[in-house]
């Protein structure tokens, strides 16, 4: 069983989240950007940072690298695939979720603790949780503004995943900062669960989307 | 050009000659006071720089200190003064780049950084736009390397209005066997430059960091400073950990001010060798540069390092790796000399062409000047005040930019990033775990207004605050970083404030055994007659055990509110002066470090007895918080907002000083304003468990005193004179949003 953590230059949530998969249970391996055959994993997380600077837009470029394929191909084999923060991104760029993340309503860097409602509790991530559990993890993005034309489907097709509760820092569509795609297998969250997964560093919630991960295969 | 009569002498008396255009600008470059440290070195070697877990002191790039069995933590600190005066987005970025590159010299995995800002007044719109444009470009370029920005500190004065300060402090982990330094000791070993390309910016940045400014410094110096490329430095710092964990080198030093002049004659000076530089090697960004240029370019994101030709190919694959470009521009030779030869260009002989040759010593250990140090004549104001309403007092000191929480600042930096946060900004220092038991304690600390008014006092003072901050999170300290931001040391007044600030510094550190292990010195901060006030910019690194660490809010209505140290009627210099009388006047508060030290040492001693848990309901002690800028009405304060908890507080039993209380025959003689407001150091302020008061009290052996209780909504304070309550939600109305309402 194995959990590939991927690679971009400029990704820096990767050393993170590799540790915590493995306080998880699991067993991860890094994949850099250029490979694009990786389907003897059992899952993968595409990490948060600025792939390639964040340079033209954010998760742009990394969505045009190889590794998408072997991402792909994951997806149709139905394994779980989760893109944190610029992960989000990039997923939202290849189109592997529904909408976009772009530049929060104060376009400013926006660094903080937020609550969060986890709206849907039937993806491999969110399994541990009660559905509308409020948890606690921290954001850190200035392009993690959710959009999305078709709402309605959205909503009908429960592909809401975690929404803001309270104050909704960047100016969200309908708070929502979680999105997965139809099957619930392919997840796209802004905040940042490697970095609640310890009770010292705040919370241990976020523990649970890997828990979450590990369980499933 | 910048070289002094009497220094050209001296370099044609070592030369032998006259040195050629290239050679003279190399030279310019190192003996500028940047490199050089030609006027504060005498007087920087007052500084005690050795101790028990010390492993490396000043003259690398960064100091270490031992903080575990296996680990070490290098630190080093910069000034990025002159170029975020000039372009504050560039300037700033570049000068986290320059710390970072340094951090990673050392072989070390960057975990943190903490900015000290200093900016005239937030309603002046120019100070505004360099304070929102400073943050920008470390926000920008701190979160996209990936390393936390942790902490620090931002004032704002009329001093700085021309003059901002830009300090920024970093710390990196490193596993104490695998420490490399900035040395090329193998003859025959070759420089592999890699990294950025070599441009034409931050050419004579040095040198434009030696002198002062002047009104048209905006326009004519801007191509002195560098342009950062916060995307390359991520990658050159990935590539540099892989360079240092697969292949063997033996030495590795960036590329900062002074360029490749300065890195490749500091390398080879070291181990008493000489190098011979391919000029053509070096891969340039543009087409047409001359020697000179490429000689002295500060370009960013640029690492040497010196290998064994046998690893080239491993070294060169690794960059590849990383799509950065890579060169050997020469070898490690036993000439003693630099060398620099154009191989497209040959003498008659058909030899390469040498375009400059000189000893490597003479270029990086040029004389030190011994300036003229005089103290200026001291005129002490004292005008008398009145003082308002104590009430009125507290909120518009919690209101003022200089104390209100700067989440404004903070917000915009990524400091989650690594997963060692264990307490967030806001609180006294920075708290980063470095395994299951250890942390690391981080903060950065000046008081420039008390470095005005007594230099020695200020210096001292600055290292005092800056350990009571890593001591208040539970910390022991080990080691303290320096960042002298200056005027010009022409001025025998101004090198007079240097050398009476550094033997206040050294001092301290001296008894506190926390040895000075690195540092930087920024002269010439002013600007056609205006000064800044002197800003020792005080870095401390402190380890606790995760247990032991506590944070400032308090936590339970009941606890027992104490203080530690004794206050002093010492209201000069202080914040309350200033915010509220706009005065700088007077003498600072003086350091009594033997009182410094016990109270410290009290805090951890009752600490390790207290044998609790970090955020434990069982923990004895609860909370605690030091004494600085706004004296112990602050501090109570800002225990409250952070909790949105009141306390009940008797002034009357505040210790006071018994020399004071002698002296005026009155143990009352302090009035309450002036008792809230000092700016005494040596204190903490603690909450404790009530049934474990007695024996707490009993235990230490400090002046201290129960002044309270942890109760309700409101901050109630009373004493002989004074009987006020302010709402809780009064004091976090005031201490919020206020630099936001500037900054929008």
């Amino acid at each position: 069983m194995k959990i590939g953590v991927i690679r971009f230059p400029g990704s820096n949530c990767d050393r993170d989240v590799y540790h915590t998969i493995e306080l998880a249970g699991g067993e991860a391996e890094y994949i850099w950007w250029n490979k694009d055959d990786f389907s003897y994993l059992d899952a993968v997380v595409i990490p948060g940072g600025f792939s390639y600077g964040d340079y033209l837009r954010a998760g742009a470029i990394a969505s045009i690298t190889p590794v998408v394929e072997g991402i792909k191909s994951l997806v149709k084999e139905e394994k779980p695939v989760l893109g944190i923060c610029n992960g989000a991104q990039i997923l939202g760029e290849i189109g592997l979720v529904p909408g976009i993340f772009t530049v929060n309503e104060n376009p400013k860097f926006n660094c903080e603790w937020v609550d969060l409602k986890v709206t849907n509790n039937s993806t491999p991530f969110t399994s541990n949780f009660k559905k509308n559990e409020i948890i606690k993890m921290p954001v850190a993005h200035a392009e993690g503004r959710y959009f999305v034309e078709d709402i309605d489907t959205l909503k009908s097709q429960d592909q809401i995943v975690l929404q803001f509760e309270g104050k909704i820092p960047n100016g969200s569509l309908e708070a929502i900062t979680g999105v997965c795609d139809e099957s619930g297998l392919v997840c796209a969250v802004m905040p940042h669960p490697e970095r609640a997964s310890e009770e010292i560093l705040g919370s241990s919630d976020g523990l649970n989307f890997f828990k979450g991960i590990v369980n499933s295969i | 050009m910048t070289l002094t009569d009497s220094e050209m002498e001296y370099i044609r008396k070592m030369l032998k000659r006259d040195p050629n255009e290239l050679e003279e600008g190399m030279l310019d470059v190192m003996f500028s006071e940047h490199c050089s440290y030609k006027s504060s070195r005498p007087i920087l070697d007052l500084f005690p720089t050795e101790g028990k877990n010390i492993i490396m002191g000043p003259g690398d790039d960064a100091g270490i200190v031992a903080i575990t069995n296996k680990l070490a933590l290098a630190v080093g600190i910069e000034s990025h003064n002159h170029p975020s005066a000039i372009e504050p987005y560039g300037g700033a970025g570049t000068g986290i780049g320059g710390i970072l590159r340094d951090i990673i010299s050392m072989g070390a995995m960057p975990i943190a950084l903490l900015d000290s800002l200093r900016f005239g007044p937030v309603e002046d719109q120019k100070s505004r736009y360099l304070f929102e444009h400073v943050v920008k470009g470390i926000s920008d370029y701190g979160n996209r390397v990936g390393v936390p920005t942790v902490g620090g500190e931002v004032e704002f004065d009329e001093s700085f209005r021309t003059n901002p300060l830009v300090n920024v402090m970093c710390a990196g982990l490193v596993e104490k066997d695998k420490i490399v330094k900035g040395i090329a000791p193998n003859v025959g070993d070759v420089f592999l430059l890699m990294g950025g390309l070599t441009g034409r910016d931050g050419i004579h940045g040095v040198t434009f960091a030696s002198e002062e400014l002047t009104s048209d410094s905006e326009i004519e110096d801007r191509p002195a400073v560098q342009i950062g490329d916060p995307f390359t430095k991520k990658k050159v710092l990935e590539a540099s950990l892989e360079i240092l964990e697969k292949i063997d080198v033996a030495g590795v030093k960036d590329l900062g001010g002074g360029g490749l002049t300065c890195c490749i004659s500091e390398l080879v000076e070291k181990c008493d060798n000489g190098a011979l530089i391919d000029l053509n090697s070096i891969l340039l960004r543009e087409k047409g540069m001359t020697p000179y240029e490429i000689m002295l370019s500060e370009s960013q994101e640029r690492m040497v390092f010196v290998i064994n030709p046998k690893y080239v190919n491993e070294a060169f694959a690794i960059c590849d790796k990383y799509e950065l470009p890579r060169a050997i521009i020469g070898t490690v030779t036993d000439t003693k000399l630099m060398v620099v030869e154009d191989t497209y260009n040959k003498d008659e002989n058909g030899n390469n062409d040498i375009i400059a040759s000189m000893p490597a010593v003479l270029l990086a250990d040029p004389p030190s000047l011994n300036r003229e140090i005089k103290a200026p004549e001291n005129k002490k104001e004292s005008i008398k005040v009145e003082n308002p309403p104590i009430e009125e007092s507290i909120l518009k000191i919690l209101s003022s930019p200089n104390i209100a929480t700067k989440k404004w600042v903070y917000k915009q930096y990524d400091h989650e990033v690594q997963i060692r946060t264990v307490v967030k900004p806001g609180d006294d220092a920075a708290v980063l775990k470095v395994d299951d038991e250890n942390a690391v304690v981080l903060s950065c600390d000046c008081n420039s207004i008390h470095t005005k008014l007594s230099p020695y006092n200020g210096g001292a003072g600055s290292v005092a605050e800056a350990i009571r901050n890593v001591v208040s999170m539970g910390a022991e300290p080990y080691a303290v970083v320096d960042c002298l931001n200056f005027g010009n040391p022409g001025n025998p007044g101004i090198l007079w404030q240097f050398k009476q600030c550094i033997q206040g510094m050294s001092d301290l550190a001296e008894k506190f055994e926390t040895p000075v292990i690195s540092g930087n010195v920024s002269f010439y901060n002013e600007t056609e007659g205006i000064k800044i006030n002197p800003s020792p910019t005080v870095g401390v690194v402190g380890v606790a055990n995760l247990n032991n660490v506590r944070t400032m809010d308090f936590k339970n209505e009941g606890d027992k509110i104490v203080i530690i140290g004794s206050t002093y009627d010492e209201i000069d210099g202080s914040e309350y002066h200033r915010t509220l009388h706009d005065l700088e006047q007077g003498e600072a508060p003086k350091i009594r470090i033997d009182e410094e030290i016990s109270s410290s040492k009290a805090i951890l001693k009752l600490l390790n007895n207290d044998h609790g848990e970090f955020n434990s309901e069982n923990n004895k002690i609860t909370a605690i918080h030091d004494c600085s800028a706004g004296g112990i009405a602050i501090s109570l304060a800002e225990m409250s907002i952070s909790s949105n908890i009141g306390a009940e507080i008797d002034l009357t039993n505040i210790p006071i000083s018994e020399n004071v209380a002698a002296e005026n025959n009155d143990k009352d003689c302090i009035n309450d304003n002036d008792l809230l407001f000092s700016e005494s150091h040596g204190r903490y302020i603690i909450t404790v468990k009530p049934e474990q008061l007695d024996k707490l009290l009993n235990d230490i052996n400090v002046p201290c005193a129960c002044i309270g209780e942890v109760k309700g909504n409101v901050l109630k304070l009373t004493g002989k004179e004074t009987d006020i309550k302010i709402k809780v939600s009064d004091l976090k109305n005031a201490y919020t949003g206020v630099i936001e309402e500037f900054m929008a």
